[in-house]
């Protein structure tokens, strides 16, 4: 087992250092710098700044210089918000991006894996039409339209919840929770509807009924575990796309989350925010699909044999 | 009384193309302490007509039309599904066919195992584990102290099966019913494990229903025999009227299809095709272990126009040889001459040559074939692929290959989920006849077909054998098909001939231990 993560956590080596690569000089690239703005800068403050954050050198050397210091975990300073360094930025996005996150993710493991499974206990009926067009129109909705709608209705119209903020009133987590996870909540509905019909069409699922255990028992004691094997493999994928994408959410209300600096950084060319920024996400990417990968493997008796000699 | 008592069942389907009656107004008894065998082709209704006497048939599609199934007092049919629940893995338990797929991979042996009895009865962990131990020790699992707390991955075929039949009579139920419980298993183990059925039946003097396409399975251990066509009960009888005296045209056709007797010696004329010298080949098993060594020091011939019958359980490498010959793996070491040439180290073009000449013919014909082509593109790829024609004359060749094979033109354009397995297998000989080649590997060409089925391929084989003078490789763990069917036996054991000769020869005077151990298992053996 030890073997199998050690290894890939190795693979990821590359995977990230190619994102650091591309992301630094695609950032250069991209027309405009940190200390362009409409109005003139006195070309003498200008060259002094850009010689404190170190713009002056040659590219090359300013992309060694990052290495070094992402290898000290030193993601440098900001270039907006002075006095602050990446660390600090992120840090402070962090817990309101992460607490959004697990929210959504528990949002859309819990509906949609129960939409899923009781679509799948009757597949061509009703019961699994109505789930399934349902997540279908969650899968089609952007979260631009979905998040305002859910405001309008249960913010505005009902007046039950608030219409924006974080951790202020009770009950402000709830909407831009809904309006995250709805999306993952419907693609894991079609995961688990999936899973669970090819499970429930295994040989072993007719060997339970012979035992005359009931329905329910089949399906909680022999189908569950390999019919939401594929939901578990697709967790990392799905937690690591919540936090990178949380961002329209945060915007819709008003949260001082992580992804509001992120998409903020790329508009203000605030090189090392948006490279500390990417560097992290894609570092928790690649944690988090490793996560779910040993997840999967575990809950698989065969994989599990698989990884343990290997 | 009997234990069980059906009268005038009838099960229908609803299909996409109206109603199908799988199991038409049928009637049959079974009697406790008996073994009742309940016989038929694929699509005769024998495992609908037992599943839905228990339930276990999906409704819809499946109706229970007429009917009554008197067990212990008690008619099945009128009772609730809760009730029958309760007699289900109780009183009436089932063992499948298939032990590979009827177990749960992500549960232990254990678990399993207890699963029944801590539903049916009041019994406390410790007490059910005890029972499961006791269980697996009286089916012959060796140190089942050690093996409940495995995943089935970690059992062999024939283990599973016992453990199977364990979970079955966990609960000591008064009827068992095995669905062709031998079907996947290879000769040897099905020997043993009828014997285990058949030991434990006695013991318990329990009722059994035993379905089988195939009548020389039961010879030695069925007590009634019930024979179904096509939905109806066609005949009924105890085993001896059944073999001795039939009467229905469809039980003698049953019985007719039992490979029996050798093949008749031909003129040969002694050149070798295929010089087979010291083959070796050697599966990697990881970094540190010895090699699995699947082929150990292989040599023999097989003379212009031969069938070579290669025989051996799972693992003995019968397969693995026929792959090495046609390049479908790595030889390790050693020489494959092909008509004087060495094929072990032909590459590219030549090679591509080679295999033109050289084809094979799959055990699954529904795993092997591409289910996304057509009968048409299956046998029109390797036609234009080796050049054999063009895309002019394409067609007419693809029609020639399914007359040869026994396909009617009319189904050109069909798919292979449209086809009963015989037929698909037709359509893989077609597909290895396509290139014209001189030799054929079969390996276990008709082992997942009905046995009346198996024997219509076997004479289309031999027919074809001699309409295109091929050289056949004719792998099979049964020893009476390939008797059948082969010039001469290779007996193969771990990787290595341990013996050959002719079948009769075999069969009559076998000089090694092995040989006689695979003779003993053929089931119905005073029936050859």
């Amino acid at each position: 087992m030890w073997r199998f993560v050690v290894g890939r956590l190795l693979q990821a080596i590359p995977v990230i250092l190619a994102v650091i690569t591309v992301t630094f000089f695609l950032v250069r690239i991209a027309p405009g710098g940190p200390f362009d703005s409409e109005k003139a800068v006195i070309p003498e403050v200008k060259a002094a700044l850009e010689a404190q954050y170190r713009l002056d050198l040659p590219l090359g050397q300013q992309y060694l210089a990052y290495l070094g210091d992402l290898a000290q975990g030193e993601l440098g300073p900001s270039f907006k918000y002075p006095g602050r360094s990446v660390n600090e930025l992120i840090a402070a996005g962090l817990p309101a991006t992460a607490e959004l996150g697990a929210y959504a993710l528990l949002v859309a493991v819990v509906l949609g894996g129960l939409a899923g499974v009781v679509a799948s206990l009757k597949p061509n009926s009703a019961q699994d039409y109505i789930p399934m067009s349902v997540a279908m129109i969650g899968i089609c909705m952007p979260t631009f339209l979905l998040g305002p709608l859910l405001v309008l209705l249960f913010g505005i119209h009902l007046e039950w919840l608030p219409v924006a903020g974080w951790g202020d009133i009770p009950g402000d987590k709830i909407l831009p929770s809904l309006t995250l996870g709805a999306a993952y909540a419907a693609y894991i509905a079609r995961l688990s509807r999936a899973g669970m019909l090819e499970v429930m069409s295994q040989d072993y699922i007719r060997t339970a009924r012979a035992k005359g255990l009931p329905e329910w028992q089949v399906v909680t004691r022999h189908a569950l575990r390999g019919g939401l094997i594929p939901v578990v493999a697709f967790l990392g994928p799905a937690f690591a796309g919540l936090l990178a994408g949380s961002f329209v959410v945060e915007t819709i209300f008003q949260i001082p989350g992580l992804g509001r600096f992120y998409v903020q950084a790329a508009f203000n060319r605030d090189y090392t925010m948006i490279l500390g920024t990417t560097v992290f996400l894609s570092t928790l990417i690649v944690l988090f699909n490793l996560l779910s990968d040993i997840l999967a493997a575990w809950l698989n008796p065969r994989l599990r044999a698989q990884y343990g000699e290997a | 009384m009997p234990l069980l008592s059906v009268r005038d069942l009838q099960v229908d389907f609803t299909t996409r193309n109206g109603r199908v009656t799988a199991v038409n107004r049928i009637g049959f008894d079974v009697e406790a302490g008996k073994i009742t065998a309940i016989i038929g082709e694929s699509g005769s209704g024998k495992s609908v007509a037992c599943y839905s006497l228990l339930g276990l048939l999906p409704v819809p599609p499946a109706s229970i039309e007429s009917g009554s199934a008197v067990f212990d007092g008690r008619d099945l049919l009128q009772l609730s599904e809760r009730e029958l629940r309760q007699i289900r893995g109780r009183d009436i338990a089932m063992i499948f066919q298939d032990p590979m797929t009827c177990l749960n991979p992500y549960m232990t042996v254990g678990n399993q195992l207890m699963e029944p009895l801590l539903y049916h009865r009041k019994v406390t962990r410790q007490q059910a584990r005890a029972r499961a131990l006791e269980l697996l020790a009286e089916v012959g699992l060796r140190d089942p102290e050690s093996t409940i707390d495995q995943y089935p991955h970690q059992f062999s075929g024939g283990m599973r099966q016992r453990v199977m039949i364990a979970m079955a009579l966990i609960n000591e139920p008064k009827l068992l019913i095995a669905d062709e419980p031998t079907t996947a298993l290879d000769v040897t183990i099905q020997a043993q494990i009828l014997g285990l059925i058949a030991e434990l039946q006695r013991k318990r003097d329990i009722g059994v229903i035993f379905i089988s396409h195939d009548l020389s399975v039961v010879a030695d251990i069925a007590d009634e025999i019930v024979v179904m066509e096509k939905g109806h009960v066609v005949e009924r009888g105890d085993r001896q009227a059944i073999f001795e005296a039939a009467e229905h045209p469809y039980t003698r056709k049953l019985l007719a299809a039992i490979p029996a007797g050798s093949k008749a010696p031909g003129e040969l004329p002694r050149d070798d095709l295929i010089q087979v010298r010291n083959l070796c080949t050697w599966f990697s098993q990881g970094r540190g272990s010895e090699p699995l060594r699947a082929v150990d020091d292989v040599s023999f011939t097989v003379q212009r126009g031969e069938v070579l019958g290669l025989v051996g359980e799972s693992g003995s490498g019968k397969s693995t040889i026929g792959r090495s010959l046609l390049r479908l793996v790595p030889v390790t070491r050693g020489e494959v001459l092909f008509d004087g040439t060495d094929v072990t180290s032909l590459q590219g073009a030549a090679l591509k040559q080679m295999r033109r000449r050289m084809q094979m013919i799959f055990q699954d014909p529904y795993a092997s074939l591409n289910p996304r082509m057509s009968v048409y593109d299956t046998l029109a790829e390797p036609l234009l692929l080796h050049g054999i024609e063009s895309r002019k004359t394409v067609e007419q060749g693809v029609l020639r290959l399914m007359d040869d094979v026994g396909l009617a033109r009319a189904f050109v354009r069909k798919y292979p989920h449209e086809f009963s397995g015989g037929q698909r297998q037709r359509i893989a000989i077609g597909r290895a006849l396509a290139t014209r080649p001189e030799f054929v590997v079969a390996d276990e060409p008709v082992s997942a077909l009905d046995v009346t089925i198996q024997a219509q391929i076997l004479e289309l084989m031999l027919e074809l054998g001699r309409e295109y003078g091929l050289t056949m490789l004719f792998v099979s763990h049964d020893l009476a098909v390939v008797r059948h069917i082969a010039d001469r036996i290779l007996v193969l054991y771990k990787g290595r001939v341990v013996e050959q000769g002719t079948g009769d020869a075999l069969f009559n005077s076998p000089r090694e231990e092995y040989t006689r151990q695979l003779l003993q298992a053929i089931p119905g053996r005073g029936l050859l």
